[in-house]
């Protein structure tokens, strides 16, 4: 394996509906952006790209992903698709970390999007949720809120997880993305706020649950030696862990808990793991990541996350399989402030999936570029502000995932020396 | 001699549209599955005659509530089993809103029924109780649909 640098990055600002502009459109405006930073970079030196997008059903368009290519002006350039729902930017991430890392290719771009404004938000949670069992689940009610508030209502009766705690996550996400001018929904909310807004599917409201949106993004990965030729301000990828999980939540066993360095057995002797209460694909993911970046205790050891908080009880959750605190702790960790921008180890300083949006193939690039941005200590640069810049952020974990668990990509990146 | 001019015959249908600019039109789009349900049949005729069928693995033992021909734990073949009608709700929530398709039946309690000695859950909808009073632990008994549709809606909980 040969050592992984990101050089640049770029996203569009996410937005409920972006009708003037189609994916193809959105790709390039984050692409050039990308492209402007590194402005040794040119086109010919693009080896290949890896495309990003979940649920051809939303752009009613089949490979979209070569539209996107030609329209880059990439072709005949090497490239392909990768899909697993929600954890689709993050998979294409490690696709194209794997490009650079075998050898095939010295710059690799992904490029991930989604326009979801394109049907509305009724058909969308249909699309969304035909990504559960279509013999056994959908037919149900297939509703994703409905799949985590059932994830969730388990957690609170194993751990005691409380309401209030998951409004914290709300709170301290839409917060954050006040400084962020890419999210789509920064909001200063109270606990009351975010209970009293419209219930969808208890015990998740409206406000505990992230949008649908449109939006695009962009990470430019490369070689050693290429990085050095284009930036004095690279970021290795020093770990890379995917896990899964079965679709079907009722399959999910109930057995013991995969151990992280820092954990023992007896921290967890009567708890049956993963159960519905939480992602065992996100455990083994963050454990693999671990391992090959060389971290034996994540909260002493990474200096924020980004991670895929579709609702807050999954930001709760991850946590948890993150190893950020034990499980059954990530309702007490939101609550005593450690996730929070002054806290221990900042959680989502962008403001997360809740905050920015969530056009599905463009969340996990997203979060890499705005891990890059604040590994380089340019968040200012970027964002016109350095409110959400974590000072001297060294180390930094993203966590992309998909469905009720099924595909979890986690990624580790380091400041470059 | 005077050519014939050649024209497109064209209809009446206009096009639905919400905004000039840019232009933004109704598209609709629909289509109609031919969908097997192949080795999970049995499940749905078992359901017409008034049974839960779950599967048991042939090497481990391993007990599904929600059939699956092969076993998830080691590989090998499963035989269908009858689950037991009476359960217990392993978790629950109640939908307010949803998916379009079923937006008209909100709001509906989804739960995941666990059986005694078998290994994994069942996802359903319990009736019969205010939507607030459902919780962890709650005895639930199996109810069919008289007409059967062959869809897993033709079973549905109620408090035992």
């Amino acid at each position: 394996m040969r050592p992984v640098y990101m050089v640049s990055g770029g996203v569009t600002k996410f937005r409920k509906a972006s009708p003037d502009k189609d994916f193809r459109l959105m790709v390039k405006e984050a692409f050039d952006y990308a492209m402007r930073d590194v402005p040794n970079l040119t086109l010919e030196m693009i080896d290949g790209t890896v495309a990003s997008y979940f649920s051809d059903h939303f752009t009613r368009q089949l490979m979209a992903g070569i539209m996107v290519q030609d329209y880059l002006g990439l072709c005949p350039k090497p490239g392909k698709r990768v899909e697993g729902g929600g954890a689709t930017g993050g998979l294409c991430f490690q696709a194209a970390w794997e490009a650079i890392s075998s050898g095939r290719m010295d710059v690799c771009v992904a490029y991930g999007f989604e326009t979801m404004s394109r049907v509305n938000t009724w058909k969308g949670n249909e699309f969304i949720a035909l990504a559960s069992d279509t013999n056994f689940d959908y037919p149900v009610g297939g509703f994703y809120s409905g799949y985590y508030a059932m994830m969730v209502q388990r957690h609170m009766y194993e751990f005691g997880t409380t309401v209030e705690q998951m409004a914290m996550v709300s709170i301290k996400n839409h917060g954050n993305a006040i400084h962020n001018p890419y999210a789509q929904s920064p909001m200063k909310l109270t606990v009351e706020d975010v209970r009293s807004s419209p219930m969808v599917a208890t015990p998740l409201t409206l406000l505990d649950i992230c949008t649908m949106s449109d939006g695009a993004a962009v990470a430019v990965l490369a070689s050693e030696e290429m990085a050095a030729k284009l930036t004095d301000r690279p970021v290795k990828i020093v770990g890379v862990g995917t896990g899964t999980d079965a679709m079907r939540m009722s399959d999910r066993p109930h057995g013991k808990v995969p151990l992280l360095p820092h954990e023992s057995p007896d921290d967890y002797r009567n708890l049956k793991y993963p159960g519905i209460h939480s992602f065992r694909g996100g455990r083994m993911a963050s454990k693999l990541a671990y391992e090959m970046a060389g971290i034996t205790n994540p909260l002493e050891e990474l200096d924020f996350v980004e991670l895929h908080d579709a609702y807050t009880s999954s930001e709760i959750q991850t946590y948890e399989d993150m190893g950020l605190c034990k499980y059954g702790e990530g309702g007490r960790f939101v609550e005593e402030g450690h996730a929070s921008l002054e806290g221990k180890v900042p959680v989502n300083p962008s403001g997360g999936l809740l905050a920015c949006g969530h056009p599905v193939g463009a969340t996990g690039l997203m979060q890499a570029v705005f891990a890059f941005w604040q590994l380089q200590g340019t968040i200012q640069k970027h964002l016109g502000n350095d409110r959400l810049q974590v000072k001297n952020a060294r180390r930094g974990a993203i966590h992309s995932h998909a469905g009720t668990g099924t595909y979890i990509a986690v990624s580790i990146l380091e400041r470059g020396s | 001699m005077a050519e014939e001019k050649v024209k497109l015959p064209e209809t009446e249908e206009g096009t639905t549209v919400y905004n000039l600019d840019p232009i933004i039109i109704k598209y609709h789009y629909e289509m109609n599955y031919i969908h097997s349900y192949a080795q999970d049949s049995p499940f749905f005729a078992g359901l017409s005659k008034g049974k839960l069928m779950g599967s048991k693995c042939t090497a481990c033992g391993y007990k599904y509530a929600t059939p699956r021909s092969h076993c998830m734990e080691c590989g090998a073949k499963t035989e269908w089993m009858e689950l037991p009608l009476e359960g217990k709700v392993h978790t629950f929530t109640t939908c307010y809103f949803g998916s379009e398709e079923f937006l008209d039946q909100t709001p509906f309690t989804l739960i995941l029924v666990e059986f005694e000695g078998v290994n994994t859950l069942f996802l359903s909808r319990v009736i019969g109780i205010e939507h607030g009073k459902v919780h962890i632990g709650m005895p639930v008994k199996a109810e069919f649909l008289r007409l059967s549709k062959f869809k897993p809606t033709d079973v549905y909980f109620v408090p035992a």
